[in-house]
């Protein structure tokens, strides 16, 4: 059962990015990368990342992903025309790199699996190995070993804003 | 049965393909969301991780990583705005004038 | 109490050379020839002061050794900077001072209101010194020294005139040669230290008598120590094949002329071939070696010196004539006599060249004798004291060269080379004809000279000062007085060998030269037979260049090869570029220059250069802008090294 669900997961993963990348319209490509984000969710999901898998849906899917698309729409998608480029060899190159990588890494993960204990089969109905539920476990952690980067990163995203709000801005001319 | 390898390869895969994407895309927006795939790639690797090294670390990394993205996305969608009205349009080959 | 620091004279010279050499450029003229003068006048001073102390020292107490400090010590190598007073170096170092004096005196005259003056007295000062410490050194390395320093005084000397191409030229020629013999000579050096684990005269005299007490049979290291040595004094003394640098030496101010090519410099070699008498009397080969080239340089020198028409010239070409004649007394053992002949040379020939620039000064730097003519009544003081040496140096009876030549040639004669005597006759011929011809030329018969001075008050030539003239008195008194230190055996007593021997104490005594039977009659006939062939070369010239002047020209036509060969040195100049100069300049040119200079290191820089530039042409097209094209970089950079960390976990 965890077997279908996963491979099913992968599918609609893979395919999506495939997607991602071969659609000519942004818009095309933005809810493609929705759906693989969606997968991707399930995915997390099965691992026992359930807490993670809402926030992959709610964040990325939710805001990042709303945040491309009001862009894309900002910028006039339609009128695009692009002219021949110059550099014909490169699809090539990143054809070669993407095989070369996935073999390397599936033979990394391989070997690394191999010499691992933990192969033990998961189950998406079993609950979350961590002792008092996931997102307990993850709380303690967060508010405590790593409570410094977590404030950090609200100051980053303070600064994102701001900086989003600085480039975009357009000198008006005083009349 | 289901083991660490699957899931590595899958995103090792999706990796692969956001990589290709990026190369690939002239659209600047969509160069920058095949970025966003392989970030989400990363996103599964270590969830995999956690889950199978018994840490909840790769957890919390994930929640920084989606946390950054978001923070990413504002500027680097920000300055795509300005770069596409310095230069008229979202192709990412007329921005080559920073060469020899 | 003198006699203890003797060696001090060497350095009141150094101080003027100093002085003058730093800050002359500010002197007034005055101050700095008093400066020069004094500082030679007091090394003479100490000189004579320790004569007369030292010949009141029994003889065998004639050997005073200072030494002042270690210069080198390696191993078992020691160098001491040490002096030797011994006879041999007592004459020269007289000669050095004494005659260096008179020239210095002499320059205040020659030299006066020329630029450079200060540059020249401290030249010569220098020399003085380098000299001083050739002849008082007690080793053969602390005499190289100076056997090395007066060889670039004499560059600096001859190249005075710097601005003329021909004088520096010619310096550059006589340093040349005489690094060409100095190889010779230093390798003599190290041989000597090899064989004998020392420099020092003594030393290695002790080690000689000691360890080749018999006369050797085959050529062996003394052999070859004493060839090597003489090869340095043949660079040093102008002898076949080194002495091409001597006639063009007389660019050089006519002092410089007198000082270092006549009277001290070139006889370097023969004190240090003097001084090693001990090696040489026992290599044998060598002598007859040094007695040939001796003889043959002699020949060919005074042949030369016949058709010379600058008076310098011939007094050069007379020198190296001369300074054959010292070396073929070594060659046949008599060093006592070359001793003798270096004496009265220094005398006579000095005077010779100093009384020739009294007439260059004179007729304004005219040098062509066939310009010259009739100057007897110009510049008498000149005209005597010439004529004084040019008998000493033809050797008529009574002047000093008549002692010192007959002396060797009787003993040349005596130890039975009755053919090198017969060359050496000839050559005494041949050495009347020339300066007398030189003689009548310059100051007899019509006046031929062109450059008169115009718009003088008197354009006739006028005697020079006393500075010039007073050298001139007083070196023609020695010219004529000189000669009694050395009698022959059948007049008197030869006191000069005599003072001299002890220097020679290690030498091995051959067969003694006089067990002839009859000698002393033998002596006198052959003292004759010299003495008519003297004569009828006299009375040659004076049939060619006072009673008929077109029979000179005559036979000149008739034989004008011969004329021309012997005008142009028998070529040996162009010889020697032909042979070896010219291709040294090739090489250096085509493939030391173009070869190896311009293609190889040349063409490494530049080539590194270019290649540099290629390839950064090339290369920096990989920032062509496009940012795609720098992430396909970036991604291809982490492969390799993602593939390199698989690479190596397996």
């Amino acid at each position: 059962m965890t077997l279908i669900v996963f491979y099913g997961l992968a599918a609609t993963a893979v395919t999506a990015a495939i997607l991602v990348v071969l659609m000519n319209r942004a818009v095309y490509s933005a809810l493609a990368l929705i759906v693989c984000f969606g997968a991707t969710a399930g995915l997390f999901f099965q691992l026992g990342a359930r807490f993670i898998a809402a926030v992959q849906v709610i964040v990325y899917a939710g805001a990042i992903m709303v945040l491309f698309l009001f862009v894309i729409m900002l910028l006039d998608p339609e009128s695009e025309v692009f002219l021949p480029s110059r550099l014909k060899k490169v699809p090539g190159f990143a054809l070669a790199f993407a095989v070369l990588f996935t073999l390397i890494l599936f033979q990394a993960a391989d070997r690394w699996t191999a010499a691992q204990v933990l192969t033990g089969p998961i189950a998406v109905t079993e609950g979350a190995s961590w002792p008092g539920g996931e997102i307990e476990t993850l709380a303690h952690s967060l508010f405590r070993d790593y409570l410094l980067p977590f404030e950090v990163t609200s100051i980053l995203i303070l600064v994102a804003v701001l900086g989003a709000v600085v480039l975009t801005r357009q000198h008006h001319e005083k009349e | 049965m289901i083991s660490a390898t699957h899931y590595l390869t899958l995103a090792a895969i999706l990796f692969a393909i956001g990589t290709v994407g990026v190369i690939t895309r002239r659209n600047v927006i969509t160069m920058f969301m095949c970025v966003e795939l392989m970030l989400n790639a990363v996103n599964l690797t270590f969830i995999t991780f956690s889950r199978f090294l018994d840490q909840i670390d790769g957890q919390i990394f994930v929640f920084f990583v989606m946390t950054v993205a978001a923070a990413e996305a504002a500027v680097g969608l920000a300055l795509i705005v300005v770069l596409s009205r310095h230069t008229g349009t979202l192709d990412v080959d007329q921005a080559n004038t920073m060469k020899w | 109490m003198v006699l203890e620091n003797y060696w001090i004279l060497i350095l009141f010279p150094l101080l003027g050379a100093a002085i003058n050499g730093i800050l002359g450029r500010r002197f007034p003229h005055p101050v700095i020839a008093w400066l020069s003068c004094s500082m030679v006048a007091l090394s003479f001073l100490v000189a004579l002061l320790s004569f007369f102390s030292f010949i009141r020292l029994p003889e065998d107490q004639r050997i005073i050794t200072h030494h002042l400090y270690t210069w080198i010590q390696s191993g078992n190598f020691v160098s001491e900077v040490s002096f030797l007073l011994d006879p041999l170096s007592m004459v020269m170092i007289l000669v050095v001072t004494g005659v260096g004096f008179l020239i210095h005196i002499y320059s205040l005259g020659y030299m006066a209101g020329q630029s450079g003056y200060y540059r020249y007295f401290a030249y010569l000062n220098l020399f003085i010194f380098m000299m001083s410490v050739l002849v008082l050194a007690d080793n053969y390395l602390l005499m190289f020294v100076g056997w090395e320093g007066v060889g670039l005084c004499s560059y600096l000397l001859i190249g005075f005139y710097f601005e003329k191409k021909n004088a520096g030229d010619a310096a550059k020629k006589a340093f040349i040669l005489n690094r060409i013999g100095d190889v010779g000579f230093l390798i003599g050096v190290f041989l000597i230290f090899r064989t004998f684990e020392s420099v020092q005269y003594l030393t290695v005299f002790q080690a000689v008598s000691e360890q080749f007490a018999v006369m050797g049979t085959e050529f062996g290291v003394l052999g070859a120590i004493t060839l090597l040595l003489f090869i340095g004094a043949t660079g040093k003394s102008a002898q076949v094949p080194l002495y091409v640098w001597l006639p063009d030496a007389m660019e050089g101010p006519t002092p410089v002329s007198a000082l270092i090519h006549a009277a001290t410099m070139v006889t370097a070699g023969v004190y240090m071939i003097a001084r090693s008498a001990p090696l040489y009397s026992r290599a044998p080969e060598t002598l007859f070696i040094i007695a040939v080239v001796g003889i043959s340089t002699a020949l060919l020198a005074a042949l030369i010196a016949t058709v010379q028409r600058d008076i310098k010239k011939v007094l050069a070409y007379s020198t190296i004539s001369q300074l054959g004649y010292m070396f073929l007394a070594i060659g046949v053992g008599a060093f006592g006599a070359s001793v003798f002949h270096l004496l009265t040379h220094a005398f006579f020939k000095a005077l010779l060249f100093l009384g020739s620039g009294s007439v260059i000064m004179a007729l304004h730097h005219e040098q062509d004798l066939f310009k010259m003519g009739g100057l007897r009544k110009y510049l008498p003081v000149t005209f005597y004291t010439m004529w004084m040496g040019a008998l000493a140096l033809a050797g008529v009876p009574l002047f000093s060269g008549f002692f010192s030549k007959d002396a060797i040639l009787w003993k040349t004669f005596a130890a039975g080379n009755e053919a090198l005597w017969l060359m050496g006759v000839v050559v005494a011929g041949l050495t009347a004809f020339y300066i007398s011809r030189l003689m009548f030329l310059a100051f007899h018969g019509r006046e031929r000279s062109e450059k008169q001075h115009q718009d003088a008050p008197d354009p006739s030539p006028k005697e020079p000062s006393w500075s010039v003239t007073l050298p001139l008195i007083i070196l023609a008194g020695f010219s004529l007085l000189a000669g009694f230190l050395g009698l022959p055996s059948y007049w008197g007593s030869n006191r000069l060998e005599e003072f001299l021997a002890p220097s020679f104490r290690f030498q091995l005594s051959g067969q003694p030269a006089a067990a002839m039977e009859h000698a002393h009659l033998t002596e006198v006939i052959l003292t004759l037979v010299t003495l008519a062939v003297a004569f009828f070369g006299f009375a040659l010239a004076y049939h060619f260049y006072i009673k008929n002047p077109q029979v000179a020209v005559r036979l000149a036509n008739r034989f004008s090869w011969l004329y021309s060969l012997l005008r142009r040195k028998f070529l040996v100049d162009e010889i020697y570029d032909w042979l070896l100069v010219g291709p040294v300049q090739r090489l250096s040119q085509t493939i030391l220059w173009k070869g190896m200079d311009v293609r190889v290191i040349d063409g490494l820089v530049h080539g590194t250069a270019s290649l540099m530039q290629a390839w950064s042409h090339r290369v920096k097209r990989i920032q062509s802008g496009y940012a795609r094209l720098y992430a396909t970089w970036i991604l291809g950079g982490a492969l390799l090294i993602l593939f390199y960390y698989y690479w190596i976990s397996l």
